[in-house]
């Protein structure tokens, strides 16, 4: 035997070795990692203390129901392990795209003389935690005030952990399994499209069906024609075959002191089989599906030059006109972009929904004041939905530039025709949802003409302030090197830019509805005579001033920071 | 005297505008030239016309730096670069090639010195400048999603280029790299020599003066490499200025003027092949020598000698 053969292969963490120490590598040469840390510290631990008290909250009334409580709260946990089993298996046959077939490294590794099992083990591992993190960390205040409310023991802690791990795998290998399957029928690129636009529209689906379940009706058990048919409602597993409902009667058994080890050796043995079961696969049909996913030269269909688009912009000068060109077809020839209007679909028509169910109009009219007090918060809520709107289009706009900056600093068009130009591609279709959003919810709230018009034109001036602040930092903390454009607001940047709007947003709604109250209510008790406008025009005035500079100041700093970086 | 076609587009031309070509002082014209080939009239490898007492240098660096915080990539480069004249930039791997080209193309920022392309500093007036250069970078990063077709339309574009006379350009050049019938198919679909094709056409594609490339050889097979060759010929034989980097010192040698090989962000030899032989007293050396010569290349042969004997062993 030659000496070559008997040489140790490299091992499952030597093939991980490479991740960890970018990431590490990253954060050490991060001159900003004090200031991320604390901001991402402090925001997390936010959210986290948010979550356990809402869950906290439930629990404690669960509680107090006599008899149904412990099932409400057995309930509640199987629906939400339920959501993050949905929202694991999605983003692990995405995630298992790129991991184990588009990653540029993955030459290397399939180059290199390792067992295909290692490489399994290695790809998994990564895929677990690129699409697992965030309902990792959702679950820890979850469990946590489970744990609270019935003071468990620490025992209770180390069999969440126990549990939680199989729970993560379980969507880990199915999802990658199931993408394993059908890069083997497509090309690992139209795959990515085909995946993309399932997931999106089962997202859409999940999170239409689960506020149209309306869930908070588990909280009113009144609005059950009987008793009998509410319990009878909450003994149902959600399903008892599903690794979501293991999980949760596990955990709820424990905490009611009768703990059953069925669902937990389920749960576990299950893990256990979709691994071997996985690395099977992986053995059998990975080379194949490796060597489609590189046969990326498919043919297109030809396509004949749109003059439609020409048309439109006949009248802007030509860097202009092939800018706003070249950004609309990308933009709908790219599956994982324009997709997610289908996310933005849903978004609204369940925020509308949520207005149309508001409790206003039950029993006694309710006084004019409070619905224009609803109308203001209306309209920091409608805001705030155009800013995760413009989170997802318009923030990730320069960095998606990044490779072909060469393109645009060689050119002799200056940055900033190359910001107004996303600009206006980022306005005008936000502006087309903000304000019918704005217009439509008003009307179904019944306000009154003067809160629409003022309303209504606060929205104009947030819609402009929105993509200029979302164009903004989006310069400013871009991520030039992804290849997913979906990744791109879930960074520290778009994490700036939720917080700086939304202390906009309610530094507007704070300018306007104060003097706006004080004006109606002047009106509506004295007439017009006693009226005073000064304090309206003063709040108006300074939603306006602060509109201005949210508009200016983002913009221009986002252009001067792409003029000063070096590409 | 050439017509300068594509600058009559510039100013609003429509679909009167033709592509007339009168050849320079001691050409002659020429019918379309046969697919594939770089004819050395074809007019769409002419650079706009310029008055010819102008003796303004195409390109001058004056003292260039470029720094990334304490690593001093390009310390202190100064180099004149007159017109028609093909130009190589060579170096060994991290020498500052790159970082120069880039800055040269307006694409990094120098960290001091100045940038003259045509008379006009790429820092106080990067659009005048800038409207000057074609540019080819090294890696063919392309919008994947527009079509062959549609991408060069867009770089005449931002050059302000449109009309008639951009599509008989862009027709032109597809099929001078044989890429007609892929030119309403998605870039993602081409392969790399075919990026690398559509690159050197778009830096063609609104006329410069300069043309400033990077390894223009990679990823081309020997046809396409034979054809960029002429094409460079051609091109400055009307006038315009090619200032390229390159590994591939045969390609230097056959075609640059004159040459500046770069070490450590300096230039350590310049000029014309006799010059270098000259200043590297190689006598009848080739550019390899020369170049191993001066960038202590030589002790390579060394490490050669010494692998052989330990493959040996």
């Amino acid at each position: 035997m030659s000496q070559a053969a008997v040489r140790p292969r490299a091992g499952l963490f030597w093939l991980l070795r490479p991740k960890i120490r970018t990431k590490l590598n990253r954060a050490r040469t991060d001159e900003g990692r004090l200031f991320k840390g604390f901001l991402l510290g402090f925001v997390g631990l936010f959210f986290w203390a948010l979550i356990f008290g809402v869950i906290f909250r439930m629990l404690l009334y669960f509680r107090g129901t006599q008899g149904i409580g412990d099932l409400l709260a057995a309930k509640l946990l199987g629906l939400a392990f339920l959501t993050f089993l949905m929202i694991l298996v999605l983003s692990n046959v995405i995630t298992a795209l790129s991991t184990f077939f588009l990653s540029e490294d993955l030459e290397f590794v399939v180059a290199a003389p390792v067992e295909a099992e290692t490489v399994y083990a290695a790809r998994l591992i990564e895929t677990i935690v690129d699409s697992s993190w965030m309902v990792a960390l959702l679950a820890i205040p979850l469990l946590l005030a489970y744990g609270a409310v019935y003071a468990a023991s620490p025992l209770y802690y180390l069999l969440a952990l126990a549990t939680v791990v199989p729970f993560l795998i379980i969507p880990a290998v199915l999802g990658s399994a199931g993408t394993l399957l059908l890069v083997n029928v497509f090309p690992a690129r139209r795959t990515r499209d085909l995946l993309a636009l399932i997931g999106l529209f089962a997202a859409a689906g999940v999170v239409t069906l689960f506020r149209f379940l309306r869930p908070e009706r588990l909280m009113s058990p009144e609005e059950f024609s009987s008793l009998v048919d509410f319990v009878a409602v909450l003994r149902t597993p959600t399903s008892a075959w599903l690794p979501s409902e293991w999980a949760a009667d596990a955990l709820m058994s424990f905490l009611s002191g009768r703990f059953e080890w069925f669902p937990f050796v389920f749960l576990w043995s299950t893990a256990l089989m979709t691994l071997v079961v996985g690395g099977w696969l992986h053995r059998r049909y990975f080379d194949a599906g490796f060597t489609r996913a590189q046969e990326g030269a498919e043919r297109k269909e030809g396509r004949a030059r749109s003059r439609i688009l020409d048309r439109v912009f006949a009248r802007s000068e030509p860097a202009s006109r092939v800018m706003l060109g070249k950004e609309i077809r990308v933009f709908f020839r790219d599956t994982t972009q324009w997709s997610q209007l289908v996310l933005l679909g849903v978004l609204v028509a369940v925020y509308v929904y949520n207005i149309t169910v508001l409790p206003l109009y039950t029993g006694e009219q309710v006084s004019f004041l409070l619905i224009n007090a609803v109308s203001f918060l209306n309209l920091g809520l409608a805001g705030f939905v155009v800013a995760a709107i413009a989170a997802r289009f318009v923030f990730p706009a320069m960095s998606i530039e990044g490779r072909m900056m060469w393109l645009m600093r060689s050119s002799p068009v200056d940055v900033r025709k190359l910001f107004w130009t996303k600009y206006k591609v980022g306005t005008v279709p936000l502006l087309l949802v903000a304000v019918p959003l704005i217009v439509g919810t008003n009307i179904v709230l019944e306000a009154t003409p003067f809160i629409l018009i003022l309303t209504s034109i606060t929205m104009v001036g947030i819609t402009f302030a929105l993509t200029s602040l979302a164009l903004g930092f989006g310069a400013l903390y871009p991520n030039y090197d992804t290849e997913n454009v979906a990744e791109i607001p879930t960074s520290f940047g778009g994490l700036l830019f939720m917080m700086a709007a939304v202390s906009y947003l309610a530094g507007v709604v704070i300018l306007e509805a104060w003097p706006v109250y004080l004006y109606l209510n002047g009106r509506f008790q004295g007439g017009e005579a006693v009226v005073s406008v000064v304090p309206l025009l003063m709040g108006v005035s300074g939603a306006a001033i602060l509109t201005a500079l949210a508009t200016w100041l983002p913009l221009r700093a986002g252009i001067r920071r792409v003029q000063s970086l070096d590409f | 005297m050439r017509t300068d076609t594509m600058d009559e587009q510039t100013d609003g031309a429509g679909p009167d505008a033709t592509t007339t070509e009168t050849p320079p002082a001691g050409g002659a014209v020429t019918d379309t030239p046969p697919t594939g080939s770089a004819p050395a009239e074809d007019p769409v490898l002419a650079p706009p016309v310029v008055d010819e007492g102008d003796t303004t240098p195409m390109l001058q660096l004056e003292d260039v730096k470029k720094s990334y915080g304490g690593f001093h990539a390009v310390k202190g480069l100064s180099l004149s670069v007159k017109r028609g004249e093909i130009f190589g930039f060579l170096g060994p791997n991290g020498a500052g090639k790159t970082t120069t080209i880039r800055m040269v193309a307006g694409v990094l920022r120098p960290s001091s010195g100045r940038v003259v392309v045509g008379g006009d500093d790429l820092l106080a007036s990067p659009e005048k400048a800038k409207s000057r250069v074609g540019y080819i970078p090294d890696r063919p990063y392309l919008y994947d999603k527009l079509s062959g077709g549609e991408f060069l339309r867009f770089v005449a574009g931002l050059w302000g280029r449109e009309g008639d006379a951009v599509e008989q350009r862009a027709d032109r050049l597809l099929e001078l790299f044989h890429l007609t019938p892929w030119k309403d198919e998605l870039i993602e679909s081409y392969s790399h020599g075919m990026r690398q094709k559509i690159l050197i056409s778009s830096a063609l594609i609104h006329q410069p003066e300069l043309i400033v490339v990077d390894e223009p050889m990679v990823g081309l097979d020997p046809r396409s490499a034979r054809l960029l060759k002429d094409l460079f010929r051609t091109f400055a034989g009307h006038g315009g200025t090619v200032f390229l980097s390159t590994h591939t010192l045969e390609v230097a040698e056959a075609l640059c003027d004159r040459i500046a090989i770069i070490n450590q962000g300096q230039i350590i030899a310049f000029g014309t092949m006799e010059e270098l032989r000259a200043q590297s007293e190689s006598g009848g050396a080739d550019l390899e020598d020369i170049f191993l010569k001066v960038t202590g290349g030589e002790a390579m042969s060394d490490i050669v000698e010494s692998l052989r004997e330990a493959i040996e062993r």
